[in-house]
């Protein structure tokens, strides 16, 4: 294995030809797969989702990948979840009822409010492209997914579930979606989470997706 | 705030990019991924891929263009055309696309749309809506890429369909589409109006101008476009400078 290598956690569920094209657009060595060795010697794994938490929570529990990708992570490899993949990480969601997490940042998955913050209806799902802010109390994104990221470059969202994490160490990135603040990028340590698509968000998304293939 | 999305809409029979006019008489354009790769240099903030004859002959399959255009495109890619089942959105996502649009299938069943949105997210599930104007204010819905009517009404289909899961409108004007007139604003108005997922104005822009009216005036969250970007009326990024100029929020690159 070396330092390009990334692989994908295939659990039966999206898009995950999007994902593989774009680490290897950016000169990954990409293999996509449900095999437990193989994710367990990884140098980096990326945990995709497309689709409602309870379906892509079952596509890992049936086969005993929500174990593998908590060892995994345990092994201080990095770890990059997109979209459901990053909701997976917190603890649960109350998507179609309640749904346990794999529990790796401490958090929670909640609906998007349906009122803005002029308490007006606003449009769900999240859709479209908006800009990246740093949260209150952080000052840059050094040493984080988005080393090479300028605040306010715009990236892809498609959503209607947000993360909210139990603690502000853990966010590292926002946006506003009807004056909310919604969860852009989470991490702790080398479990890393985005909840837009880099894969999906052009020239800004392939500058972080190969920022996380240089890690 | 509302980020408005520019689409570019790409109609495809069998190889070819097509276009027609009222979704007949369709004429070839060209290459689809050489045009798909273009929008996306040029900045687009979707695709839109719509196979028009999928419905007529069954499903005649995209598969193909999307995975050869998901290797070097990097923004979202909707697939319509002849979905018909669960199994076919799970390929049509493992090519490369992020949603499906449906039409005839979800018309002939509606479950479908639960299925997908409960199976996919809801995100994923994208209601094609081919609508024609039958009296002031009323509009039926269409099918067979506008070939099959139904006696559905737009307003009563589409409230229907969100109930059921669908995330998103992509609203055609069958009357207005090819015609460069500009798009149906009263239709996109009682659309937006009714519904509270974003809904894709799409058919008959003519000029930068029907993008300013179909947002400010029609409500529309997003706009898709074809003939003014196939035959190079106008860029993509002209449009979007032209969006910021008239306080539309578009993604500012």
């Amino acid at each position: 294995m070396n330092k390009l290598d990334v692989v994908v956690i295939d659990y039966g569920i999206g898009n995950l030809l999007s994902v593989q094209r774009g680490l290897e657009y950016c000169g990954a060595d990409v293999t996509v797969t449900d095999d437990k060795d193989i994710i367990m010697n990884a140098t980096r794994v990326v945990l995709p989702g497309v689709g409602a938490f309870s379906d892509g929570m079952k596509g890992l529990n049936k086969t005993g990948l929500n174990h593998v990708v908590c060892d995994y992570a345990a092994s201080g490899k990095p770890l990059l979840g997109i979209c459901l993949g990053m909701q997976m990480l917190l603890n649960e969601s109350e998507e179609f009822g309640f749904n346990q997490g794999l529990g790796l940042i401490p958090g929670k998955v909640t609906a998007i409010p349906s009122l803005n913050i002029e308490n007006k209806n606003h449009k769900i799902p999240h859709i479209g492209w908006n800009s990246l802010k740093l949260p209150e109390g952080r000052e840059q994104w050094d040493g984080t997914l988005l080393n090479n990221v300028i605040p306010g470059e715009s990236v892809y969202f498609v959503h209607s579930f947000m993360a909210e994490v139990s603690s502000s160490e853990h966010q590292i990135a926002n946006c506003l979606y009807g004056g909310i603040k919604i969860s852009a990028v989470i991490g702790s340590g080398n479990i890393i989470g985005c909840q837009f698509h880099p894969e999906k968000s052009g020239d800004v998304g392939l500058k972080i997706l190969k920022h996380f293939i240089n890690l | 705030m509302r980020n408005i999305r520019l689409i570019a809409r790409l109609d495809i029979k069998g190889p070819n990019l097509i276009k027609g006019i009222h979704l007949e008489g369709l004429r070839i354009i060209g290459s689809p991924n050489e045009h798909a790769l273009r929008y996306y240099n040029e900045g687009i903030d979707e695709i839109i891929y719509m196979d028009s004859v999928a419905s007529l002959y069954g499903r005649n399959s995209l598969d193909d263009i999307v995975k050869s255009a998901a290797k070097d495109i990097f923004v979202p890619m909707t697939v319509g055309g002849g979905i018909r089942s669960l199994d076919d959105v799970s390929n049509t996502l493992r090519c490369g696309a992020d949603k499906v649009a449906v039409n005839s299938e979800a018309v002939k069943n509606p479950e479908l749309i639960r299925d997908i949105a409960t199976r996919f997210g809801s995100q994923c599930m994208v209601l094609s809506v081919e609508a024609k104007n039958i009296s002031p204010d009323h509009w039926e819905v269409y099918i067979d890429n506008g070939r099959e009517r139904t006696h559905l009404d737009v307003i009563e289909w589409v409230q229907r369909a969100e109930d059921l899961g669908a995330g998103e409108i992509l609203l055609t004007s069958i009357d207005q589409e090819g015609t460069r007139r500009g798009f149906d604003i009263p239709l996109v108005e009682a659309v937006t109006k009714i519904v509270s997922v974003p809904v894709i104005a799409s058919g008959g822009m003519g000029s930068s101008s029907d993008l300013a009216k179909v947002v400010i005036e029609g409500k529309a969250d997003a706009v898709a476009m074809a003939d003014i970007l196939h035959y190079e009326r106008e860029t993509v990024n002209n449009l979007r400078k032209y969006a910021l100029s008239e306080g539309i929020e578009v993604r500012d690159i």
